[in-house]
């Protein structure tokens, strides 16, 4: 099977950013993304879980794009920008991808 | 007052709220799953906006509409710059931490408007229809404050406009009004209509939900306890009174009824976990979420539920003489 090298950046961060985090990748040409609920973890700020947040403001979710090598640093540039002040991680790995012209 | 405050403490919907509570301590694994939680948001407010509504079509509104609503901005403007001066005065707590906290303070919990508006009925008293806008209305200002405070220590973020459109439509908001609309157009006639579902349930269901609020109070004292100081829980038992005090002299002082007056007390004292927080996290991210959310969830909220909410109506029967 053919495959295409890409990049893989999850950046997860706290619920009321995702739409200000997602409007960024817009504006920056990124054409799709995935948003994945997070349940729990731990970090820097202590633990943390999805059960028992009243309200979104205590939620977090995980924004998932997989693009082409040449579009990460305009991903990041405009990620970062949104995401500098606030709570998450934003991390890139290396993938193979099928049909690269999705990406 | 003891006789209120112990058929409060004993009334099901307290017993369930130390039920949640107790068993979140105590490490239980009980929980309400996340959508039957926010089901139960809907038809609370939803039943608490339309039986508003309904009253205020019965009896009609006149001046007192716009004072409650004017007092009620007011207090939610000035409560926060008085729990600034206390945080600052009695905790160790940073203008930042202590700016976030005091815009919950001067925000509301419809949570405890909505119990409050239980108690107060059950004590005999028929609050005025039109107290579910001055709700509505007592969500932002405070925020304007909060922002202004920190903007003083020049690590406050701008106020973009999407975040003021995400504050005034949020859902509660929205759900609130919407159902408050829907019972003045449709009036007796409607509720009768609907009585089934929103009379009869209705404190069955507040039951279950604040089972599930005692949860959420419990887990975040268990996890945010830690990052607080003595003199921020004196703060977070002081400063509803303080606002409590503060709507009963302003209710009394334009005229509400006794049941009015206790609510607008019942706003004044209680703190957002909900607006607020959600506001805090975009305009001040450095502020630490685990201080306001402790203090606004696991210490005030239980406080007012549990021996607030009779101080208060024992506040309007004084200043009303009623």
């Amino acid at each position: 099977m053919l495959t295409h090298k890409a990049k893989r950046v999850e950046i997860t961060i706290e619920a009321v950013m995702e739409g200000r985090l997602t409007a960024a990748l817009t504006k920056a040409g990124v054409t799709g993304w995935t948003v994945l609920p997070v349940l729990g973890g731990s970090g820097r700020s202590g633990a943390w879980s999805r059960e028992g947040q009243v309200s979104r403001a205590g939620g977090m979710v995980q924004v998932v794009c997989l693009i082409r090598p040449e579009r990460l640093d305009g991903l990041l540039t405009a990620a970062f920008a949104v995401v500098e002040r606030h709570i998450g991680v934003v991390s890139v790995t290396d993938c193979d991808v099928l049909r690269a012209e999705r990406f | 007052m003891l006789d209120l405050a112990a058929a409060n403490l004993l009334s099901p919907i307290v017993l369930s709220f130390a039920l949640g509570l107790i068993a979140a301590l105590a490490r239980s694994d009980l929980s309400v799953p996340e959508a039957v939680a926010k089901g139960l948001s809907i038809y609370l407010l939803f039943a608490i906006g339309f039986k508003g509504g309904v009253a205020v079509a019965e009896h009609g509104v006149g001046l007192s509409l716009g004072l409650a609503i004017g007092a009620g901005v007011a207090m939610s403007f000035v409560l926060p710059f008085i729990a600034f001066g206390l945080l600052r005065g009695m905790s160790r707590m940073g203008p930042l931490d202590a700016a976030a906290v005091a815009a919950h303070y001067g925000s509301i919990s419809i949570v405890t408007f909505v119990a409050g508006t239980s108690v107060v009925e059950a004590a005999g008293f028929k609050p005025e229809g039109f107290m579910v806008a001055v709700a509505a209305a007592m969500e932002a200002p405070a925020i304007l404050s909060a922002l202004w405070l920190a903007a003083r220590t020049g690590k406050a973020g701008g106020v973009e406009p999407g975040l003021w459109r995400e504050i005034m439509l949020n859902g509660s908001i929205v759900l609130l009004i919407g159902a408050f609309a829907i019972g003045w157009i449709t009036g007796p006639k409607g509720l009768s209509e609907v009585a089934p579902l929103l009379v009869a349930p209705f404190k069955g269901v507040l039951c279950l939900f604040l089972l599930d609020m005692g949860l959420v109070a419990g887990r975040g004292l268990r996890g945010g306890g830690k990052v607080l100081d003595r003199g921020a829980i004196v703060f977070a038992l002081v400063m509803p009174l303080i606002g409590g005090a503060a709507g009963a002299i302003l209710g009394a002082g334009i005229g509400l009824s006794t049941g009015g007056i206790a609510l607008l007390a019942i706003l004044g004292a209680s703190g957002s976990y909900i607006a607020v927080p959600a506001a805090m996290r975009v305009a001040m991210p450095e502020a630490n979420p685990s201080i306001y959310l402790t203090l606004s969830l696991g210490v005030t909220f239980p406080f007012n539920l549990t021996i607030g909410l009779p101080i208060y109506l024992w506040m309007a029967q004084t200043v009303s003489g009623g």
